[in-house]
């Protein structure tokens, strides 16, 4: 072999004799790592492109809402009913982010490098799950937040009215949770069923917006309580019944009694599939990986 | 203290594929070549090792422990560098292995500071602050190492480290490896289809084909005591061959070369005695190394 003494840079190999961290740090390093993809933060410029798109028109909009209410005194949209309306930016806002956090790391090949360390197999699926609902929950109660901050400094009714907008507000970050949960599962595993981008990015779109049809079709069926169950179709109006059946009067204001025939009583119906429907994506994501980690 | 070992470990895929046949094999701490054609059973044998793959069946050892039950453990102090490219193009090298490293469980100072040693350690300098996507095959062979180091391990499993590289890069990468190995006091088991490549470097050489163990040993074992003198004349090459026979030399016939083991200094001035008394024209007498691929070729011919 060539002589590996006389090279100048070497300064002789160190070892390491502190501490490994444990699981819970390793996690947690995961986790943070998925939710700085997710906003483009430590990549490209052109990676913060999009989410940072988003994030403005959320904000914008929560401002514009803000202004209105403060000046005129009239409600736009409740914190609940901000959540809904921004459902379809929360659809791209998955379609681009969900790759980006697991489909890139299916396609590059680097999955063998993680699952080579300690790192527990289904550790990887959650954290990036887990990152994923994060970064769906910042960007839809990140704005409640600023409307509610408008809200508070502009009440007329003393702390009271600030106690009065917190009990709005709270429901409302439940409600966001909500969206977050479902929509980082579903759009969690549809990415990781392919390393193309692209692909995973129309899968997540496709799933979201094309089983809305399905809910307009089942919903003008000659019968009542089809109609009703129509929501269960599509994971949006999934939510909204879920939404509709527990906030009631904070999502639905002022044609409240329509909306709430919408669901009938089958507002745990809609419930309990909500939490099968997260329940049912993350064991299968956890099963995909269990697959991909021994390849 | 005994760095891998397996008792007859057979691993069979779903289709009935066997990728590994009745292996037992224990190596010592050192540098482990390991060596067989492609798709001869070594990726599945460090998936194995890694605790990744169970095995069909027999028992495993890596580092005194069971990879099949303790796989976090052994996990912890293993480093693999794959065979395929691993690496995100639009990461720098820099944030890939402090990230990897501290999956591994360092702490994030001690993580930024050992991946930067560790791209030190294998070249990589100012540019280990550029997007990997930019890099040659030869960086990126550096980062997967690189990767590998970052957490200290006390054993490199390395797969087909010097694929995809020219052959100054391959040069420079055994060298890394055999550095890595005698100087940083980390073992490395290197797998690679070329013999030639691997038994530069290393101290035991394993040799499998077809999932089956063709053979192990250290490298010493195998390649000594078999220098041979190489005698080549132009013609009457029956005749010399007959008169060395005649002078108790083992002789064997290889093309138009006469192989003679050397014995001693003395096996120079009989075969030089024979020729000149048979008065034949003398083209060469050099000594030559058996190579290890020799030595595979004449046990399993069929393999060769």
């Amino acid at each position: 072999m060539p002589e590996p003494t006389g090279v100048i840079h070497d300064i002789g190999y160190q070892r390491y004799t502190g501490p490994l961290l444990g699981r819970r740090h390793v996690f947690g390093a995961l986790y943070l790592h998925g939710l700085r993809t997710a906003f483009g933060l430590g990549r490209s410029a052109k990676a913060k492109i999009f989410p940072w798109l988003v994030v403005g028109i959320v904000t914008v909009v929560a401002a514009g809402v803000t202004a209105v209410r403060s000046q005129i005194g009239e409600v736009v949209m409740t914190y609940a009913q901000f959540a809904d309306n921004m459902s379809w930016l929360v659809i791209f806002f998955v379609a681009v982010v969900a790759p980006e956090l697991v489909s890139r790391d299916l396609r590059s090949g680097v999955l063998p490098l993680y699952f080579s360390r300690p790192l527990p197999r289904s550790d990887y699926p959650l954290a990036k799950l887990l990152a994923l609902a994060t970064a769906l929950w910042l960007l839809l109660g990140g704005p409640q937040i600023v409307m509610f901050l408008g809200a508070a400094f502009t009440t007329d009714d003393g702390l009271t009215g600030v106690w009065n907008e917190l009990l709005d507000l709270l429901p409302g970050l439940l409600y966001a949770g909500l969206w977050a949960a479902v929509f980082a599962s579903v759009g969690l595993l549809v990415a990781s069923l392919t390393g193309k981008r692209a692909f995973a990015a129309g899968g997540v779109v496709a799933v979201f917006l094309m089983t809305t049809p399905i809910v307009g079709t089942l919903s003008i069926m000659p019968s009542r309580t089809l109609n009703e169950l129509a929501g269960l179709a599509s994971p949006s109006t999934l939510v909204q019944g879920v939404g509709v059946w527990s906030l009631g009067d904070l999502l639905v204001t002022e044609n409240g009694g329509a909306a709430h025939s919408l669901i009938g009583d089958f507002g745990p119906v809609y419930a309990a599939a909500a939490v099968l429907l997260v329940a049912g994506c993350v064991a299968l994501l956890l099963a995909r990986y269990r697959k991909v980690a021994t390849r | 203290m005994t760095l891998i070992a397996t008792e007859s470990l057979t691993k069979t895929y779903g289709g009935g594929v066997r990728a590994l046949a009745d292996l037992t094999v224990a190596v010592e701490p050192g540098i482990i070549g390991l060596v067989g054609a492609n798709g001869a059973g070594k990726s599945t044998l460090i998936k194995i090792l890694l605790g990744l793959l169970a095995p069909t069946s027999g028992r495993v050892r890596v580092l005194g422990l069971d990879p099949t039950t303790d796989s976090a453990a052994v996990r912890a102090r293993v480093g693999y560098m794959p065979e395929h490219d691993a690496l995100p193009p639009d990461l720098t090298a820099a944030e890939l292995v402090t990230h990897l490293g501290r999956i591994s469980g360092l702490p994030r100072t001690v993580a930024r500071e050992r991946a930067s040693e560790a791209l030190r350690h294998v070249g990589l300098y100012e540019e280990r602050y550029r997007p990997v996507g930019g890099y040659s095959t030869g960086m990126k062979q550096r980062v997967k190492l690189a990767q590998a180091l970052v957490h200290d391990p006390d054993l490199l499993l390395l797969d087909e480290p010097t694929n995809g590289l020219d052959p100054a890069g391959r040069d420079a990468m055994l060298a890394l490896v055999h550095r890595i190995g005698t100087e940083f006091g980390i073992s490395v088991l290197v797998c690679s289809h070329l013999l030639g490549e691997v038994e530069r470097i290393c101290d035991t050489l394993v040799a499998i084909d077809g999932g089956r163990l063709l053979r192990a040993d250290h490298i010493s074992a195998m390649t000594s005591a078999t220098d041979v003198l190489a005698v080549e004349v132009s013609e009457g090459t029956e005749e010399l061959s007959a008169r060395l026979a005649a002078l108790q030399l083992p002789v064997r016939r290889d093309g138009r070369l006469l192989l003679v083991e050397l014995a001693d200094d003395a096996t120079y001035d009989l075969i030089l005695g024979a020729v000149a008394e048979l008065d034949l024209p003398l083209h060469r007498l050099d000594q030559r190394r058996h190579r290890v691929a020799e030595l595979f070729a004449t046990r399993e011919p069929s393999h060769a």
